[in-house]
């Protein structure tokens, strides 16, 4: 109680350790360089690399909601096909600019997730989980309802029409980069922030955090909704690449089969995790491809032997000897010296 | 098809639905342990059935004999060896694994099995039906109906009376407190696990009968289930019984009205259910 202020001079409290001072750069230099791969490399390559930019988004939104926000959902194709429909009727039937259309069908599923969440949130833990799926059920049943949404075959998307092939590839992989960046900004500055520390003290126990001030239900929810608007950017950018509409693609419960395996293996509740979990996913499905169901027989085993053995996944067993971060995300303390 | 008729299609489809909600209300509602992959295990049953009778040439009823133990065994390892790894803190990890077995035993019969609808057949019981005025009742659906009444009595029974069952209900209360009193919960644990897999198998064979089914059908059951057991109430066996008839009256009920819409609509009564009534029709208190 009476401690000397000089004494509290002596402890330097930052934000940037060594390895984010490094890393942070190193990864904005990777983005830079990235933004010049079509001029690099065959369009092929390109479009690949579209695919795991995707990963990379579907991935880090999962991990904002279940690592850091608690909720497992199962669900999350909803906001892949709202963002997809959304896109294609912004873009074709009002005409709207693709770059805008991109950010209002992110808009419109976050709008969705919003209201969803009132509904959703009556369930906890497993419960949620299915709960979800069955939410994307829905909103799929009535999705294919309407006509003027194409009813259960879906729709085309004419809007890219005006690119020609080459252009098209490059510019939905400049947009899949720039929303990968937007997302892991989004991620970093949310996590950092008092309020992630909020949102990561529900997740460890929501009553306790409640007893601490923090305004348990509004904090799920704002993850909840930036899940949704992440994933539903996803998906126009998946409409962009595939320029189709198809409901049973879109909202199939392999999307969220693809977010949770990666998340997992890669590390839950980390900015890195979800990166290196799309990464392998990635690399796994350009080699194994041809192999179709053997391919999931096979992450489905790596999942759960992460799941039993390895909590912390791939990002938990490179810092086990020591932790890092390559982003600015935590508090440091560093003595200046001894008295 | 008239509202009447309509009625007790729903009630029918219900004792179906019931059947196979029993498993997942008692380790998911009672025990509180998460399930992702309970449908998967009703198809793998399903398909186990399908090739017993191809190959002995029995009735699908009767591939039960075989079907149910082997089912019951697997759940027993499962829950002992792997799953009971998972309980206890966070949901995660028990999501993770339901969820990723379910994906492996999807994919298992993708590859042995073929992406095809399947049926199963009882001969001239599949057809067979009691006219009674203006309701026609199928007599599969019929006996379907009164045979999961007596599961839900017995196993009602089971959980309300028997030493097990009381080891059931005070280890979904406090595991540890239970440990000290000599009762060991991951055996309790591992039989709710084999009790969970005989009815799924069950469930699993009565609706490849009904209904077709292939190898990606487990996500349906599963909903199904589900919704039975939030619209019953979350811990309540009776209560998932009344669950799955409202869910079924739904679906045939809303059909009547809007032709081909009878899943929305059971989905659409199961969220109002969520919405306005989240502890279900036995109305217990939701523990989460």
């Amino acid at each position: 109680m009476t401690a000397a202020p000089t004494e509290v001079s002596q402890v330097r409290v930052t934000r940037w350790t060594r390895t984010s001072r490094f890393g942070t750069p190193a990864v904005t230099l990777i983005f830079v360089i990235l933004f010049a791969l079509p001029f690099m490399t065959a369009l092929s390559n390109v479009r690949s690399v579209t695919d795991l930019l995707i990963f990379i988004i579907l991935g880090s939104m999962w991990n904002l909601m279940a690592g850091y926000g608690g909720m497992e959902s199962v669900g999350q194709q909803a906001y892949i096909g709202l963002g997809a429909y959304g896109f294609v009727v912004r873009a074709d039937q009002l005409g709207i600019n693709i770059f805008a259309a991109v950010l209002l069908a992110g808009l419109i599923a976050g709008v969705i997730a919003f209201l969803i969440s009132f509904v959703a949130f009556r369930l906890v833990g497993g419960y949620f989980a299915i709960g979800t799926w069955v939410i994307a059920e829905i909103v799929k049943l009535i999705i294919t309802q309407f006509p003027s949404l194409g009813l259960g075959s879906g729709m085309s998307l004419y809007a890219m029409s005006s690119f020609d092939r080459d252009l098209r590839i490059a510019v939905s992989y400049w947009i899949a980069l720039g929303v990968t960046m937007l997302a892991l900004i989004t991620c970093v500055l949310l996590v950092r922030s008092g309020f992630g520390l909020g949102l990561t003290a529900v997740r460890d126990d929501p009553t306790a955090a409640a007893t601490s001030g923090v305004d348990v239900s509004r904090a799920k929810r704002l993850v909840f909704v930036i899940a949704g608007i992440g994933t539903g950017i996803a998906g126009a950018i998946i409409t962009i690449s595939t320029l189709r509409v198809q409901p049973d693609s879109l909202f199939s419960v392999q999307w969220s089969v693809l977010m949770i395996f990666m998340v997992v293996i890669g590390g839950v509740g980390s900015i890195e995790g979800p990166i290196i979990g799309a990464i392998i996913f990635w690399g796994l499905r350009e080699a194994l491809a041809d192999y179709g169901s053997l391919y999931l027989i096979l992450l489905g085993v790596v999942a759960i032997v992460f799941a039993l053995f390895f909590r912390g996944g791939i990002w938990g067993l490179i810092q086990r000897r020591r932790r890092f971060s390559v982003f600015p995300i935590g508090y440091s303390t560093s003595f200046d010296g001894a008295k | 098809m008239n509202l009447l008729d309509a009625v007790f299609q729903g009630l029918m489809l219900g004792g179906l639905y019931a059947i196979f909600a029993a498993g997942l209300s008692l380790i998911f509602g009672v025990m509180k342990i998460v399930s992702l992959s309970y449908g998967a295990f009703g198809v793998m049953a399903a398909f186990l059935a399908l090739h017993f009778t191809e190959a002995t040439g029995w009735s699908a009823v009767l591939s039960l004999l075989i079907v149910v133990p082997l089912m019951a065994a697997f759940g027993w390892a499962l829950q002992r060896f792997v799953l009971q790894r998972t309980l206890g803190g966070s949901a995660l990890p028990s999501i993770l694994v339901t969820f990723g077995i379910a994906i492996i035993i999807e994919n298992v019969l993708l590859i042995t099995e073929s992406a095809d609808q399947k049926r199963m057949s009882l001969g001239w019981i599949d057809t067979a039906a009691l006219e009674l005025g203006v309701i026609r009742l199928g007599v599969y659906p019929l006996g379907l109906f009164i045979f999961s009444v007596l599961l839900f009595g017995i196993l009602s029974l089971v959980i309300a009376r028997t030493q097990f069952g009381r080891a059931v209900r005070a280890i979904s209360e406090d595991a540890p407190t239970v440990e000290l009193l000599g009762i060991r919960p991951k055996t309790i644990y591992a039989w709710a696990g084999a009790i969970a897999l005989a009815l799924a198998a069950i469930g699993g064979v009565a609706s490849g009968i009904q209904t077709s089914f292939s190898p990606t059908s487990g996500g349906m059951l599963l909903i199904f289930a589900f919704e039975a057991v939030i619209i019953g109430g979350i811990g309540s066996l009776w209560g998932t019984f009344t669950g799955a008839l409202v869910l079924g009256v739904a679906q045939t009920v809303g059909a009547n009205f809007f032709p081909s819409q009878g899943i929305l609509i059971g989905h659409i009564v199961f969220l109002i259910f969520l919405a306005f009534m989240p502890q279900g029709l036995s109305g217990r208190v939701k523990r989460s």
